[in-house]
């Protein structure tokens, strides 16, 4: 204090404010939000759904706007009824409607999918408490619905545009992985070809299948761009999607060990789909990134399981549903390292 | 080489309002509310009553035991009171109310005839500094004469001097080390030799490159002084985070700095242990940036330790808007004011007023268990989970989720997209284990 004086730039008192926030730290918040992320999610998925509608036609465009619509107005209703804050426009209703579409024939009666979104949203989602308390993962338990009410129609599947010459909108062929699992690998070759060919085509999207089973490309495009706005980590899709291929790669060739085909394994069927998608919600997955790693695996494990041994011929849908009993567990038993305690401190 | 600290996050800076500005020196307020306890530890004794006359550097509380420190008069003047009064930290606490007589006048012997550093022994440089009150001015308040004290058993290699300033808005350290460089560095040798340290490591966030190139100008002829250029990244200036991003050394929760052979300081504190064992000047002063967008004309000050807020905020121009939330220290881990008659302490490091604009008040909503607070916890805890067992009273299992580990830094709620109030349920379940282990003792 060098000068020694009054205050003399205070002439008059400082006006004291009406009223002061007081509150806990810290002061500043994140740009981020729920709503937000959801509908980021939701645009990483667009130009699949724009591909999935260039494929199957105008049916596949309805099936999307039945299924989001149907999941936000269950969910507004939900609200409603339950006298809570309404967040039917947060993306997470849409999100769940749009990943249902996916999983589901474009050929699906239309009223069928409004039904199944309204199991997802009103069963899976709010009757477990709504957003962050669901067990399951919503779109996953609309489809298994939608699969045990009407397994005919959930298995009837519209042949894309371009592949059978001169078909049209409703015609019925068989996807990949069901002539696989009918008739066998090579007659599934005989249908969609084999080798490069029938790689690029599951890649490209140009295979029957549910609407987000087409491209491959367009979903791990959506997936590169969740993980760099590191919304997801690139672990649990490269887990998921690595072992269902290594597993039938070494156990699932016809000629042995080490003949399968790794890498029609991991293109067909929803695989990439639940991969990048499923795995990754948020509620129903373990909340350690190495617990999501576990889970991944099993996961896969199950996939293969299912496809090899199992009924159906695909089995992304069951596989992720079992694994979300498991995410309770999974987060008991793993649990980050506390920050400088050497190995075997972190449960004391 | 810098090593990535664990967990934080970016935060915008809001440094650029006062980080070119100098410091400006507060004129003696009409009245100091100085409180009588300033630091962690045993609290201090008044030493005055009402009526006194004291000078400036007399002792006005006298330290209550080894950890704990003395206060001294800022100024010369009257005692007018010595009774409870509203504390910017603590809500209220007991203070003495100082009237100055505007002589400003020291107590006899001080400042002392300048001591050569050279021959200060490190009993002498712990003496000057218990002496003197010096507390650390990161924002914690621990007695620093303590922390030169270390144990036979813990030998210390490195001293380490906190110029991170990682908090937002704040730019007091910054101006100091512009201002007073090389009383900072002497201060830096004086802890070194005190507690017989071989190296010293400046840390300087990455965001100043003016003091960086500064420093490194300044200690280029020194091989055991490096100076290192740090991620601007928060908590970058947390004590953990530091000794782990400058020297690679893991500090476990429940461990101390000297544990792992280091002492941290802050700049500021540097600043005053040189005062201190050259000049015999006591902790009467200290450096605070004011700033936010409420405020009129942001400065970095140094103010008289018990001016009041509004008088501070006064010579700072007063608000340019209202005010809607004022905030003691910085963005991330400061303390919300509901009164402007509070006093600025030892270790003030800012008064940052901002306005409606600048609170987010989006509603709260439900966790969606995205686990973005795990990954920003630079202590390695699952914050929301800890939050959820205190929403549910299980304080037994927030212990076992190990609350008492959390810094309180801020960054799970900064991150939270469903903006929950994760450090608040933490502090809380901090406040009940701690609470319930005293009552088991």
């Amino acid at each position: 204090m060098s000068d020694v004086n009054t205050v003399e730039t205070l002439k008059e008192p400082l006006p004291v404010p009406e009223w002061l926030t007081v509150s806990s730290s810290p002061h500043l918040r994140g740009p981020e939000s729920v709503a937000r992320i959801m509908w980021t999610v939701n645009l990483t998925l667009l130009p699949a759904a724009v591909w999935a509608v260039a494929v199957f036609g105008w049916r596949a465009l309805v099936q999307i706007v039945v299924s989001a619509g149907a999941a936000m107005a269950t969910e507004w209703m939900v609200q409603k009824l339950r006298k809570v804050p309404v967040t039917a426009l947060d993306g997470s209703a849409f999100l769940t409607g749009l990943l249902l579409a996916f999983c589901i024939p474009a050929s699906l009666p239309f009223w069928m999918t409004g039904l199944g979104s309204f199991f997802a949203v009103f069963v899976a989602k709010h009757s477990f408490g709504g957003l962050g308390q669901n067990i399951f993962n919503p779109a996953h338990i609309g489809r298994a619905f939608l699969l045990a009410s009407f397994p005919v129609q959930m298995t009837t599947w519209t042949a894309v545009k371009s592949h059978a010459a001169g078909a049209v909108d409703g015609i019925t062929a068989a996807t990949p992985l069901g002539i696989v699992k009918e008739e066998g690998f090579a007659a599934m070759s005989e249908h969609f070809g084999s080798g490069a060919e029938l790689y690029w085509r599951l890649f490209m999207g140009n295979v029957n299948g549910s609407l987000g089973e087409v491209s491959a490309l367009l979903i791990l495009l959506g997936g590169l761009v969740l993980v760099w706005k590191r919304y997801i980590p690139w672990e649990s899709p490269v887990i998921y999607i690595g072992t269902v291929g290594l597993l039938t790669w070494a156990f699932s060739g016809d000629g042995g060990v080490f003949t399968g085909d790794a890498l029609f394994a991991m293109l067909s069927g929803g695989l990439v789909l639940g991969g990048v998608y499923m795995i990754t919600d948020y509620v129903t997955s373990p909340i350690t990134r190495k617990g999501q790693m576990i889970f991944a695996f099993f996961a896969a494990l199950l996939v293969w399981l299912i496809r090899t041994y199992g009924g159906y011929p695909e089995g992304v849908c069951y596989s992720i549903l079992l694994m979300n009993c498991f995410t309770p567990l999974i987060d008991r038993l793993v649990r980050p390292k506390r920050f400088g305690q050497e190995k075997g401190a972190t449960h004391v | 080489m810098v090593f990535r600290f664990q967990g934080g996050v970016r935060v915008p800076h809001h440094k650029a309002l006062t980080e070119k500005k100098l410091v400006e020196d507060l004129p003696m307020p009409e009245r100091l509310i100085v409180p009588v306890s300033q630091h962690i530890g045993a609290p201090a004794k008044a030493e005055v009553k009402r009526k006194d006359e004291v000078k400036k550097g007399q002792i006005l509380s006298r330290a209550g035991g080894f950890v704990s420190a003395h206060v001294h008069a800022p100024t010369s003047g009257t005692v007018a009171a010595v009774e409870e009064r509203p504390n910017p930290v603590s809500g209220k606490a007991l203070s003495i109310v100082l009237e100055p007589d505007g002589k400003d006048e020291w107590l006899e012997g001080l400042p002392m005839a300048e001591r050569d550093p050279q021959t200060a022994t490190p009993d002498e440089i712990r003496q000057a500094v218990q002496a003197a009150g010096i507390v650390g001015m990161g924002g914690a308040a621990f007695p620093t004469h303590v922390k030169l004290a270390p144990p036979k058993d813990k030998p210390i290699d490195a001293v380490l001097i906190n110029g991170a300033e990682c908090e937002p808005y704040l730019t007091s350290d910054h101006a100091a080390m512009k201002l007073r460089p090389d009383d900072m560095l002497l201060g830096a040798r004086l802890i070194m030799k005190a507690v017989g340290a071989t190296r010293l490591v400046i840390g300087v966030e990455d965001n100043k490159p003016d003091v960086l190139r500064d420093l490194e100008k300044r200690t280029a002829a020194d091989p055991d002084i490096s100076v290192a250029a740090l991620p601007s990244r928060y908590p970058q200036g947390a004590e953990r985070s530091l000794i782990h991003a400058v020297l690679g050394r893991k500090l476990p929760a429940g461990k101390l700095p000297m544990d792992v052979g280091v002492v941290v300081q802050n700049v500021n504190t540097a600043i005053a242990v040189s005062d201190a064992v050259r000049f015999g000047l006591p902790a009467v002063d200290t450096l605070i940036t004011v700033t936010g967008s409420a405020v009129r004309d942001p400065k970095n000050v140094r103010v008289p330790v018990g001016a009041r807020f509004e008088d501070v905020l006064a010579f700072c121009g007063g608000f340019a808007s209202e005010p809607a939330k004022i905030i003691y220290g910085g963005p991330m881990m400061g303390f919300a004011q509901y009164s402007l008659d509070v006093p600025v302490t030892k270790s003030g490091s800012g008064i940052l007023c901002l306005g409606a604009g600048d609170l987010d008040r989006r509603p709260l909503q439900a966790c969606v268990r995205c686990g973005r607070c795990l990954t920003v916890c630079p202590m390695g805890l699952v914050p929301t989970r800890i939050a959820e067992l205190v929403e549910a009273g299980d304080f037994d299992g927030a212990e076992e989720a190990h609350a008492l580990d959390c810094v309180e830094c801020g960054c799970c709620t900064f991150e939270c997209p469903s903006r929950r109030p994760l450090v608040h349920a933490i502090r809380t379940a901090k406040l009940v284990i701690r609470d319930r282990m005293r009552k088991r003792v």
